[in-house]
């Protein structure tokens, strides 16, 4: 078993934290926080996924860190500065990939690109765009609006504009949430490929297991805050932190042949099935 | 498709050709059954020194298609002549109603859409300023008419304004509307990749409202068109109101279904502009 209840990974990293969450929390109803004291790490050319049920304020914290929601208490630092609203730093996939629809492929990434880089020329932005539409293999789109392409092609065209602007961090929310199995199951792989290929460090949501055993170095297990039998509240918050020591080179095709594959797996399904509720 | 569109043309064509049918039956044996039958030659003499011509009856009562064809004609074959305030050629006419209505409509344009941006984008301004927009917004534009006069003094700028006024609500009410239903998520786009407020204007919450903007703009061109007629009527001197006033005290019924018949036309020419424009702004999800 090569879980390791809430201890500090700093140990195994040898790199200095890139981002540190200290304390946070959020509350939209006085006293009732949805979740507290939240503290955790991330790695340079780490990936780390956040998994829980609805509602324990995965998102509300992706939010925080993205710069798009202020947490009620507590910090965070990316790179030794204080995150303190969005910026070209954090590229942010969306749950609902957010692109432009009255533009094309090509005109949706040029605008990230363009607001990274003001200074290039058309052409360099260009040649910018067409490289990361290349990477996720969409180069025949190019010139297609959103509302040509399936599901899956729009949040590839997302992910693409998230790493056009070359940011420090990528932060997704759920990206592959609302695809079918099968187009889930061919991106996950391109992301794993484009993200070992560019050490991007990854903070990713997920509902589903087996992608965060795929995708990341390192699970974040978070409860939900919940009514204690003496009718006060606990607040939800990060229960466990397990960290995947699979090797890296892990495909969809052979994860489940890999072992301790199960042991995680379990190990993850029971947290969320019996504790991730409990009071 | 194409058998429908083709079947409801042609369902069309008759429609009209059995309005017109009707018209000139009702018309035709109204004026051969007219006083004139079963008079004599003295009597006929008799009743025109008393002012009631019996032959005159027909030109000044309900005009036959035919008649109206011949009108239409004449005014459409010299659009352009001016002999004198009270003769104009009809494109003249129609051209100084579609320059005011394109001078009001334009002002509107100015001042609603700015200020639809940021009723649409300040929660704070949208409260404040939504008790005026409600309390203005059901006024008949000519209510105005009177106020308007008295301060402007000049009863063709009068007009105008009458066509702002009118034209300011619908486009106001889109705009802020559209502004303020940009989806959350093309604004996060905007806020995650540092884009400047005026650019996130230009290039983000601009074009996602366009197509309800649009539709506040055609509803606005519709009105001012409504409007204008009514307006000219009231203001005289020019336009395609005045003319069908005019002609109402010439007595010509032909003109007047005329010029009807005309602004009708141009009113759904001006609709259909504006709804290419709606379509090629509109985006699909």
């Amino acid at each position: 078993m090569t879980a390791t209840t809430t201890a500090p990974t700093t140990a195994t990293n040898p790199s200095p934290e890139f981002l540190r969450v200290q304390g946070l929390a959020r509350s939209f109803q006085a006293q009732r926080p949805v979740f507290a004291e939240v503290d955790f790490d991330v790695a340079r050319g780490e990936f780390v996924c956040i998994i829980g049920h609805s509602g324990c304020g995965k998102t509300t914290i992706l939010n925080v860190l993205a710069g798009l929601d202020r947490a009620s208490a507590g910090h965070v630092f990316m790179d030794g500065r204080e995150v303190a609203g969005p910026s070209l730093e954090r590229g942010v996939v969306f749950q609902s990939h957010a692109l432009l629809p009255w533009l094309t492929v090509r005109r949706n990434i040029a605008f990230a690109v363009e607001s990274r880089r003001p200074d290039w020329r058309r052409a360099e932005v260009d040649a910018h765009v067409e490289k990361y539409v290349a990477m996720v293999g969409l180069s025949a789109a190019l010139d297609k609006k959103p509302s040509e392409l399936s599901g899956g092609m729009k949040q590839r065209v997302g992910i693409a504009r998230a790493f056009a602007i070359e940011p420090k961090m990528l932060l997704l929310d759920e990206p592959f949430g609302a695809l079918d199995a099968l187009t889930r199951g061919t991106i996950q792989d391109e992301l794993v490929a484009i993200v070992r290929r560019t050490q991007q460090t990854v903070f990713m949501i997920t509902h589903d297991v087996d992608e965060a055993i795929l995708l990341a170095d390192r699970v974040l297990m978070m409860r939900n805050g919940v009514v204690l039998p003496d009718g006060g509240w606990r607040p939800g918050g990060i229960a466990e932190t397990l960290r995947i020591e699979l090797p890296r080179e892990r495909t969809r095709g052979t994860l489940h042949h890999m072992p301790g594959y199960y042991e995680l797996r379990n190990h993850i399904v029971d947290f969320l099935v019996t504790r991730a509720h409990a009071a | 498709m194409k058998s429908l569109n083709a079947k409801a043309a042609l369902l069309s064509l008759l429609l009209l050709l059995v309005v017109l049918g009707i018209w000139h039956l009702a018309t035709a044996s109204g004026a051969s059954g007219g006083a004139a039958a079963g008079m004599t030659a003295e009597e006929v003499e008799y009743a025109k020194m008393m002012g009631k011509d019996p032959g005159a009856a027909k030109a000044g009562g309900f005009p036959t298609p035919l008649e109206m064809g011949r009108t239409a004609w004449k005014h459409l074959s010299h659009p352009f002549y001016d002999n004198g305030p009270n003769d104009k050629g009809i494109a003249i006419q129609l051209g100084h109603s579609l320059a005011r209505v394109g001078l009001g409509f334009g002002l509107a344009c100015l001042v609603a859409i700015p200020l639809g941006f940021l009723i649409g984008m300040s929660p704070l301004a949208y409260r404040a300023l939504d008790p005026f927009i409600q309390v203005l917004k059901p006024i008949s534009p000519l209510a105005w008419m009177p106020l308007a006069l008295y301060t402007i003094k000049d009863s063709g700028v009068s007009g105008i304004f009458v066509i702002f006024i009118c034209s300011v609500w619908p486009m106001l009410v889109n705009t802020a509307f559209g502004v303020a239903s940009v989806r959350r998520d093309w604004l996060n786009v905007a806020r995650t990749l540092e884009v400047s407020p005026l650019r996130k204007a230009f290039r983000v919450i601009l074009p996602a409202a366009a197509p309800t903007i649009l539709t506040g703009m055609r509803i606005s061109m519709g009105i001012a068109w409504l409007v204008i007629v009514a307006a000219e009527m009231l203001v005289g001197g020019t336009g395609i109101g005045y003319f069908v006033w005019n002609e109402w005290n010439n007595l010509s019924l032909t003109n007047v279904i005329f010029a009807i018949l005309l602004i009708g036309v141009v009113g759904m020419l001006l609709d259909l502009a504006f709804g290419r424009l709606q379509k090629a702004v509109t985006y699909v999800e």
